[in-house]
């Protein structure tokens, strides 16, 4: 497994880099990456979970512990199948351009990154895989990044799903440390459902939710539909959409009968989400809108079957995952098509497409009614093993009747889908039609998705095929779903009748659309006015906050850290005052001598009139604590001290260049009475921590270890400098790297401050 | 241009070239006696000032051939790669290796993998200087 996810990172790699050269042909190059995964998942089949481990991080719990059973073969399979799918679908759909090497390496790391949620059995990383699949989503959603709405919609949905991200790294911390174990596989066996655990298991729930774009965070999967069409098919329809119900799923069968809420809460949001999704879309008149809205109503009922934690509905739930995946990235990419050659994807302009590009309409035709539930598609068989569940289970006659409804629904959008995008519309209904005079898809074009509508027919007619599959994935999650196989024909029951009365009703709404519900609906608000306003009160009170903080004023900057420094420390000195007991005022007339000049040259500071004259008694007092450094014996220190000062006085004076020579005279009495207290508080504070410093501390002092482990350990005689590389040699490297932040950050300034100068062009 | 005193612009050479070796023995010798990578690099930094003085900005950038930011990185990336370096080749990040090289004309020479580590830190040090100078050091006015 880690060998796929590294052939992965290679063809991203090689991506980028044969990117300019190759055209669109490197999207062929990045379609070996889920061949690869095909290829790799097809060794390993018949075998029932294979296992996988590597030490990473052993000091927090993160191995890369791998364990692929059977639902995590389902996932491979989608990722890989349809991921190839939609590479070469992705070849034929856009025309050269000069940045597909690195559109390609995005979404060779969003596969990889998904085969790792799929297949990791350590929570930890598969936060890490899961918080990837978003970064590359907003990367594609946002891959036309001069168009304004593909940038809001990225980032819109990088938040959602990032907070929700981070909740489910709190959700997944919790859960382990009650579990005593970050292995998924262990968490499951270990079932915690102490408070702290119960919480931890609400907040991975908010991640999934955010993530399978459950209500309330739903709008942002209509809002990533700026993204290209391949990404919408293979991200937002098949795969990085079913994270979320893969780790519900995961969950559900444990965690159900345990947990009180579980069953109430999921069944709920799923729902609803089936409900808002699926009415919303019969609202769209964007091809992709409606999908999208399609495809949020498909994924909450996909949560109410594996949520609901009963073997039957887990079973049925595997098999819409596989369902939804297959007509659904076939949907999304016979919309791409159409919007290639007409040019547009609104319905209001479309008109008698089906005549000119009749293929790509029957195979969307059979797509639809797999969606929709006509029999003898997989789309059928799904929803019927779905309702057949749902009907065992009386108590939760509520979500028979939810999924009744949302399916109405589904079956409505789906005939307003393909009335909009195939139909001949009545006269005068049309303004700027665009229509029979469209040219046909070339066939690779067309292929990948009939591709998939094939598989949809295959595995309708004969369900066999797909029941091996769907059984081990069941399986794998709940060992009571071993029962329960896929069948055409349920007999006449229950099931059958209901979905019957789903299409007729879905019929007859597509017919007459309730104008009146339609406009109360429209009324409400929606969630994505909610995250607007939530995003612009944050802007708000940062924007307020900057202003309290960033005042402008270098005094009140200055005084604040100095204030800060000395007041947290300062507190515990008080507590724990100590004074050496072996004070002497000097060891030698020189030290004296040095101490005087050192305070003389700090008075000449202070009284100085001019800047230049402060900055040299500055650089006075600097020297001579040099001199006291090298009576002290401490050469590194002064050598150090001596050269610092010097730099920093250059500096010093090429930067008094640019302010006024004398100093002004602050005019408040309050403001220079505060400025002494700051200042002598400052001065006085350092004075004793220098005094305390001294005195015989508790603990023994570091310094015997470091001179005694120096030259035997890290081979270096001088003490100073083996610190600094050596035993702290993380800390400097931290250090260097803030200095060259700081010199990086100065450039930056001068050039944004000098825009016009051709040095800041030349420097940057 | 700034106007140039030959004579400054030569004994300042003399001063810079003696300081710049004195630098390197710093560098060198840091880890049994006193210097290293950072106090060779003030030294080295100092040097940068004193070109300025006589030559101005662009003294300082002729005399360097490399920009600011690309010492910056690139001194960085020296430590890091020798923390790496620790890292596959030891047991942890930043774990330091003594070794031992016969060379030609020196015979044989004792060190420790803090010594690149301490490289990196001298050239970042640089970097920090040169910045430092070409973000302060601008003429206002633009006459330079």
């Amino acid at each position: 497994m880690i060998f796929v996810l590294l052939a992965h990172t290679v063809v991203a790699l090689a991506a980028v880099v044969l990117g300019q050269r190759l055209g669109r042909r490197v999207l062929l190059i990045g379609a070996l990456a889920p061949a690869l995964t095909v290829a790799w998942l097809a060794t390993i089949w018949d075998r029932s979970v294979v296992v996988q481990s590597v030490e990473w991080l052993p000091a927090i719990g993160l191995d890369l512990g791998f364990r692929t059973d059977g639902f995590g073969r389902l996932m491979v399979a989608l990722v890989g199948g349809i991921g190839l799918l939609v590479f070469v679908y992705a070849w034929r759909y856009f025309s050269d351009r000069a940045d597909l090497g690195r559109f390609t390496a995005i979404l060779v790391v969003f596969a990889g990154s998904m085969f790792g949620v799929v297949t990791t059995d350590n929570l930890l990383a598969l936060f890490v895989f899961w918080e990837l699949t978003s970064i590359t989503s907003y990367l594609l959603i946002g891959y036309d990044d001069e168009s304004a709405p593909a940038r809001a919609g990225a980032l819109q949905a990088l938040l959602v799903t990032g907070v929700g991200g981070l909740a489910m790294l709190g959700g997944i911390v919790l859960l382990a440390q009650a579990a005593g174990t970050y292995s998924l596989a262990g968490v499951l066996e270990a079932a915690p459902t102490s408070g702290p655990a119960v919480a931890g298991l609400a907040l991975v729930l908010v991640g999934a939710f955010t993530k399978s774009a459950q209500f309330p965070f739903h709008f942002w999967l209509p809002g990533a539909m700026s993204a290209a069409t391949p990404v919408s098919a293979y991200l937002h329809s098949a795969t990085m959409v079913k994270a979320g119900i893969y780790v519900i799923a995961r969950l559900a069968p444990v965690f159900a009968p345990l947990v009180v809420w579980w069953r109430p809460a999921l069944v709920a949001v799923g729902l609803v989400t089936m409900l808002v999704g699926g009415w919303r879309a019969l609202n769209q008149t964007d091809l992709k809108l409606i999908l999208a809205q399609g495809t949020v109503s498909q994924l909450g009922f996909i949560v109410v079957l594996v949520g609901i934690g009963f073997a039957e509905a887990t079973f049925a739930g595997m098999a819409m995952i596989l369902a939804h995946a297959l007509f659904k990235a076939a949907l999304f990419m016979f919309a791409g098509i159409v919007d290639h050659q007409a040019h547009t994807r609104d319905i209001r302009r479309l008109d008698g497409l089906g005549s000119a590009m009749p293929a790509v309409a029957v195979a969307a035709v059979v797509a639809t009614a797999s969606m929709a539930g006509i029999p003898p598609l997989f789309g059928f068989v799904g929803k019927e093993a779905a309702l057949e569940a749902l009907v065992h289970e009386p108590a939760w006659w509520i979500a028979t009747a939810g999924v009744v409804l949302g399916s109405v629904l589904t079956m409505a959008y789906g005939l307003w889908f393909l009335w909009g995008a195939f139909a001949r519309k009545p006269e005068g209904t049309i303004t700027d039609p665009v229509g029979p005079g469209v040219s046909r898809p070339p066939t690779w074009f067309v292929l990948p998705p009939v591709v998939l509508v094939a598989i949809t027919v295959v595995a309708g007619v004969a369900p066999v095929i797909a029941d091996g599959m769907v059984n081990a994935a069941a399986v794998a999650v709940d060992p009571l779903a071993a029962t329960y196989h896929l069948a055409l024909w349920h007999g006449l029951g229950l099931p059958l009748a209901l979905s019957a009365l789903a299409l007729a009703g879905g019929y007859a709404l597509w017919r007459r659309p309730l104008p009146g519900l339609r406009a109360l609906t429209e009324r409400l608000p929606e969630a994505t006015d909610v995250y607007a306003s939530t995003i612009t009160g944050l802007n708000r009170m940062a924007d307020r906050i900057t202003a309290v903080m960033q005042s402008g004023s270098l005094p009140i900057y200055i005084g604040v850290i100095l204030a800060v420094a000395v007041t947290a420390p300062g507190v515990y000195l008080i507590g724990n005052w100590a004074v050496p007991d072996d004070l002497v005022f000097a060891e030698s007339w020189l030290q004296v001598i040095t101490a005087g000049i050192v305070v003389a040259a700090a008075l000449g500071t202070i009284f100085a009139p001019r800047r230049l004259g402060a900055v040299l008694y500055l650089g006075g007092v600097g020297y001579g604590v040099a001199l006291l450094f090298v009576l002290q014996g401490a050469p590194d220190l002064a050598l150090t001290q001596l050269l610092v000062e010097t730099l920093a006085l250059a500096l010093f004076i090429l930067v008094l260049r640019l302010v006024p020579t004398y100093f002004g005279m602050v005019q408040s009495r309050v403001r220079r009475i505060a400025r002494i207290a700051v200042s002598s508080t400052v001065g006085l504070a350092a004075g004793a921590f220098a005094l305390w410093a001294a005195s015989p501390a508790d603990p023994p002092p570091i310094a015997d270890e470091y001179l005694a482990r120096a030259l035997p350990e890290a081979g270096g005689r001088n003490v100073t400098n083996v610190i600094l590389t050596d035993f702290r040699a993380l800390d400097t490297l931290g250090e260097i790297t803030v200095l060259a932040v700081v010199a990086m950050g100065a450039l930056a300034l001068v050039a944004a401050r000098l825009p016009d100068s051709p040095e800041s062009e030349e420097e940057s | 241009m700034i106007r140039r005193s030959f004579v400054l612009d030569t004994l300042i050479d003399l001063v810079i070239r003696t300081a710049l070796v004195f630098s390197v023995f710093l560098l060198f010798s840091g880890h049994n006696a006193p210097g290293g990578g950072f106090i060779a690099g003030l030294v080295a930094g100092i040097t940068l000032v004193l070109r300025f003085i006589v030559g101005g900005p662009d003294a300082v950038r002729s005399a360097l051939g490399v920009s600011a930011p690309g010492l910056l990185g690139g001194g960085l990336a020296i430590a890091l790669l020798t923390g790496i370096a620790g890292w596959l080749w030891g047991d942890a990040f930043l774990e330091s290796a003594k070794f031992e090289v016969e060379l030609p004309v020196l015979g044989v020479v004792k060190s420790t993998s803090a010594l690149p580590f301490d490289i990196g830190v001298f050239v970042v040090v640089v970097g920090v200087a040169a910045a430092m100078l070409s973000a302060l050091g601008r003429d206002e006015g633009g006459d330079s």
